[in-house]
């Protein structure tokens, strides 16, 4: 029997069993959330904290979601309203939350580690829904379950990331959970986003800058999101990267027929993806958002049910 | 009187390493001898213990005044005499920034009433440390630096930095910096590599500090003056010193502790291992241990940097650079370079005394007349360092709970015993 | 604590007996095959409910859908659910709106079990009507829930244990009562 995780913080610290685990697990919420009643009494009288230090509205959105089909409620602090502007210290500011007695905290935060920081000074399951340049845990799950459903297995197949590798959590956390699986991972950018210490990440990644070769073959084709506040500094122009880097139907036609496009959001059409690309048949980008809600309400139920057995909640005699 | 009996007396100066007493008579060395005998003095038995000259850090920060949370000299002393350091030079980076003589002259004063140890202070190369005009040096000096940096910081610019080295040349001051090039640093948090990437942490790439390295040691030629290098951490900026040895430049370099037992792969998410410059890679490393060994390097110094815990307990990239230092540098020289037979043990002991003290033009050694300051150390001795305990008002370090063979027994300042185990 | 067998409730052969005769008691109390559909509790409800389904096949020709519930997410108890709960999936592929529904398990006992699978049930329509069939009722109920189909009631006290064991699910057939000992 797998152990249950008391925090979701990385994909690098996972075993390929558990990562199967998690997404076996999420494919009840698969079916959830085809049902016309999308509320379960699971979590009721739980509350899950979103900790948002960082302006986002997907992820927060989609884990908001998820804690309140589980039935939980939720907390939000928001980047906007947060004490941080008025100098309070991340400790103080979540040891404030947890003294509201929230059953998890999902937590993004613009500092690589800075999950990994509370989680080992609270006494309650932390999920990094995002931090610094670090990992994006369940942006990597939802994609893997992505690629199951669609491919039948996870296993094997030639995936090509492609865009600002080095400032990339999303690009971490699937390299670390793919790299599990026996992918052979291409990794495609500007070359200065693109040092040679990416090749570190895994055993066997493969680096190019060229594009055309980065897609050959590939399964699977992975687009990043282009952070904009990069291209300013430092600098490389909006239009070089287009060229260069773009998704384009024609590009796509060098990678397999039936090769999947994916991309984290949000998407800027027309930056790093051709708008035909994005809405086309190998596109996955909607899946993706559904897919997200499933894996997060699957870890939700898993940390806050597990947690709950290993401590009785307060109001249960 | 005190008499230092049965111990093991290392003096670099002379290549002296034999079974000799030592007496102190008042503040100077009055005898050294074999079976040395005098009624009425008081006995230090250092039986199974080294005797060395009194060691002393060229680097460290003692945050008095402003930033008395952190330090003070009173605290800072006390904690560097328990580490075997009988003088520490503390760099200008307070609040104010010591770059007057009257900020100077409350170090030195402050010292005098509070401090377990000498104080030597180092004063500002430009005012507020800011790289535009020159501090008042020369004042300083005759208030008592030992020698000039900006830092915290490079001197900010090379025209700067040749004016500071034609000044200081004239005052017979070295130019202590602190090398790092601002453009590559770029707010990394951590040196640049496979670790920086797996974190996910902003990286510093080793240039930052050789390129800088390279520029003091061009100016050093051009000027003739004393450069020394502080906190080196790559083997891009010891070539450059190296090179500038063989030259017959007057460039002198100093490596910390934790830069000689630590690499980057060290690095955690735990702001005790986030320090400027930062954990180098394992061959930076080696390298830093071939240049203690073979005198490329001329100091080991502890760039202790107390940090209050509620500054350091924040994110990673939003921590201070630094961890304290004292109390556990002379237990690492031994365990990191003595016991596994990278470096003897004379020269981690010319590593502690001679090296530092002809960096500042200073002689260190073990003979009559000479001020009695000795550091008596057992090579030996098993323990475990607990920050908690530490004399530091910080206890900002990674060492905490680390095992050691090897740790100073008796600090003596001036004929009197400021610490002893 | 030790589990010790007490006796057994039915053989192989009794369960087969018993499920003919519920298999006949469900089409007749629900006016034929037409609208009927079985749902199936993980785990051992869910054999019961394909076994029920394939009898009703034979004698009546009709093909009765049969969907399989996973009550995990229903369950009233977190905090006693163990430190590892695992979420299976629920396979209900037909509209359960206007159907007559009969919830399929082994055991009837606290009567949780039951009305957890009910909440999971109206999560996805809304049923003419759903009716209880299990193979053993054991008594001890905590919640006003009864079955319309009882395949054996069975007096316990609170230490007994009734395992079901079928081929499906243990490799073996047949009901026993088990009692935990000191």
């Amino acid at each position: 029997m797998l152990q249950r995780l008391p925090h979701l913080l990385g994909i690098e610290t996972l075993t390929s069993e558990q990562i199967t685990f998690f997404l076996d697990q999420s494919k009840p919420f698969q079916e959830f959330q085809r049902h016309p009643l999308k509320k379960l009494a699971t979590l009721r009288g739980r509350t899950v904290a979103l900790a948002f230090f960082e302006p986002s509205t997907r992820t927060r959105i989609s884990f908001s979601t998820a804690a309140s089909r589980l039935g939980a409620d939720t907390m939000q602090l928001q980047a906007e309203s947060s004490s941080l502007k008025k100098g309070e210290s991340l400790i103080d500011t979540v040891r404030t939350l947890e003294a509201m007695r929230p059953d998890s905290i999902v937590m993004r935060h613009s500092s690589s580690g800075a999950p990994a920081f509370v989680a080992e000074r609270l006494g309650v399951p932390v999920v990094n829904a995002g931090d610094g340049t670090h990992e994006h845990p369940t942006q990597a799950l939802l994609d893997a379950l992505t690629i199951r459903d669609r491919k039948g297995t996870l296993e094997g197949w030639n995936i090509t990331i492609l865009g600002d590798i080095l400032h990339s959590r999303v690009a971490r956390s699937n390299i670390f959970l793919l790299s599990k699986f026996g992918a052979r991972i291409t990794l495609c950018g500007p070359a200065m986003w693109l040092p040679r210490e990416v090749e570190s990440l895994a055993p066997g990644l493969r680096r190019t800058s060229r594009t055309e070769e980065a897609l050959e073959g590939a399964d699977v084709v992975m687009v990043l999101r282009v952070q904009t506040e990069r291209i300013h500094e430092p600098a490389l122009a909006v239009e070089d990267y287009i060229l260069g880097y773009q998704l384009t139907a024609k590009r796509l036609q060098l990678a397999r027929p039936d090769a999947l496009v994916m991309h984290p959001g949000p998407m800027i059409r027309g930056l790093e993806i051709d708008p035909s690309v994005a809405d086309g048949p190998q596109s996955c980008v909607l899946e993706q958002v559904t897919n997200g809600l499933a894996v997060r309400m699957a870890l939700l139920y898993h940390l806050v049910s597990g947690a709950a057995a290993d401590a009785p909640h307060p109001t249960k005699e | 009187m005190l008499l230092i009996k049965n111990g093991r007396l290392l003096d670099p100066a002379s290549k002296t390493d034999a079974a000799l007493d030592v007496l102190l008579d008042g503040e100077r060395i009055a005898k050294v001898g074999a079976h040395l005998s005098a009624p009425g003095a008081d006995l230090f038995d250092a039986k199974g213990l080294i005797v060395a000259p009194g060691f002393i850090d060229l680097h460290c920060h003692l945050r008095e005044p402003g930033q008395e949370m952190s330090e003070t000299i009173e605290t800072g002393t006390r904690a560097a005499a328990r580490g075997g350091f009988t003088a520490v030079c503390c760099m200008p980076n307070t609040q104010p920034v010591n770059d007057s003589a009257s900020v100077t002259r409350g170090i030195v004063e402050r010292a005098a009433a509070a401090g377990s140890v000498r104080v030597w202070p180092i004063g500002a190369a430009s005012m507020g440390s800011k790289g535009e005009a020159l501090a008042e040096i020369a004042a300083m000096k005759a208030a008592g630096i030992v020698a000039v940096s900006d830092d915290g910081k490079p001197v900010a610019t090379a025209r700067l930095m040749r004016q500071v080295m034609d000044y200081c040349n004239a005052l017979d001051l070295p130019v202590m910096d602190h090398c790092e090039d601002p453009s590559l640093f770029a707010g990394g948090v951590m040196r640049e590599g496979a670790q920086s990437m797996r974190l996910g942490l902003a990286g510093i790439p080793a240039q930052s500090e050789s390129i800088c390295a390279g520029r003091d040691v061009e100016i050093a030629g051009l000027t003739g003056a004393r450069l020394h290098i502080a906190h080196m951490s790559t083997r891009g900026a010891l070539e450059y010193v190296r090179a500038a040895k063989k030259q017959g430049l007057r460039v002198t370099s100093e490596v910390t502790p934790h830069h000689f037992t630590l690499t980057d792969e060290d690095v955690r998410y735990d702001t005790h291992y986030k320090m400027n410059p930062p954990l180098a890679s394992r061959e930076d490393r080696d390298a830093l241990i071939a240049g203690l060994a073979d005198g490329s390097v001329d100091a080991i110094a502890t760039d202790h940097a107390p940090h209050h815990p509620a500054s350091k307990d924040v994110e990673f990239d939003r921590a201070p650079f630094g961890i304290t230092g004292f109390e556990t540098a002379v237990a690492l020289g031994l365990s990191e370079l003595v016991h596994p037979g990278k470096v003897s043990l004379m020269r981690l002991v010319e590593l502690f005394t001679t090296g530092p003290a002809r960096v500042l033009g200073l002689e260190r050694k073990i003979a009559p007349g000479e001020p009695a300051d000795l550091t008596i150390f057992s090579d030996t001795h098993e323990w475990t360092f607990r920050a908690a305990e530490s004399a530091s008002k910080s206890h900002n370090t990674p060492f905490d709970g680390r095992a050691f063979r090897g740790a100073p027994m008796a600090t003596i300042v001036a004929g009197r015993i400021a610490f002893r185990r | 604590m030790r589990v010790v067998e007490k006796r057994q409730l039915l053989s192989a052969e009794e369960i087969s007996r018993t499920l003919q005769r519920l298999a006949h008691e469900i089409v007749e109390k629900s006016g034929g095959a037409g609208d009927l559909a079985l749902i199936g509790v993980r785990r051992r409800g869910v054999p019961l409910a394909e076994r029920l389904a394939k009898l009703i096949r034979g004698f009546t020709h009709a093909q009765v859908p049969v969907g399989t519930l996973d009550i995990t997410l229903y369950r009233d108890d977190l905090s006693t659910i163990g430190p590892h709960p695992v979420v299976q999936s629920t396979e209900i592929d037909f509209p359960v709106d206007d159907r007559e529904l009969v919830i399929v398990d082994d055991v009837l006992y606290t009567g949780r079990t039951i009305r957890a699978a009910m909440n999971g049930l109206f999560d996805l329509g809304r049923p003419r009507r759903v009716r209880l069939c299990v193979l053993i009722d054991r008594g001890h109920r905590e919640l006003p829930v009864e079955a319309s189909f009882i395949g054996r009631g069975v007096q316990t006290t609170d230490s007994e244990i009734v395992e079901v064991r079928l081929q499906e699910t243990d490799g073996e057939e047949r009901v026993v009562l088990v009692d935990r000992v000191p």
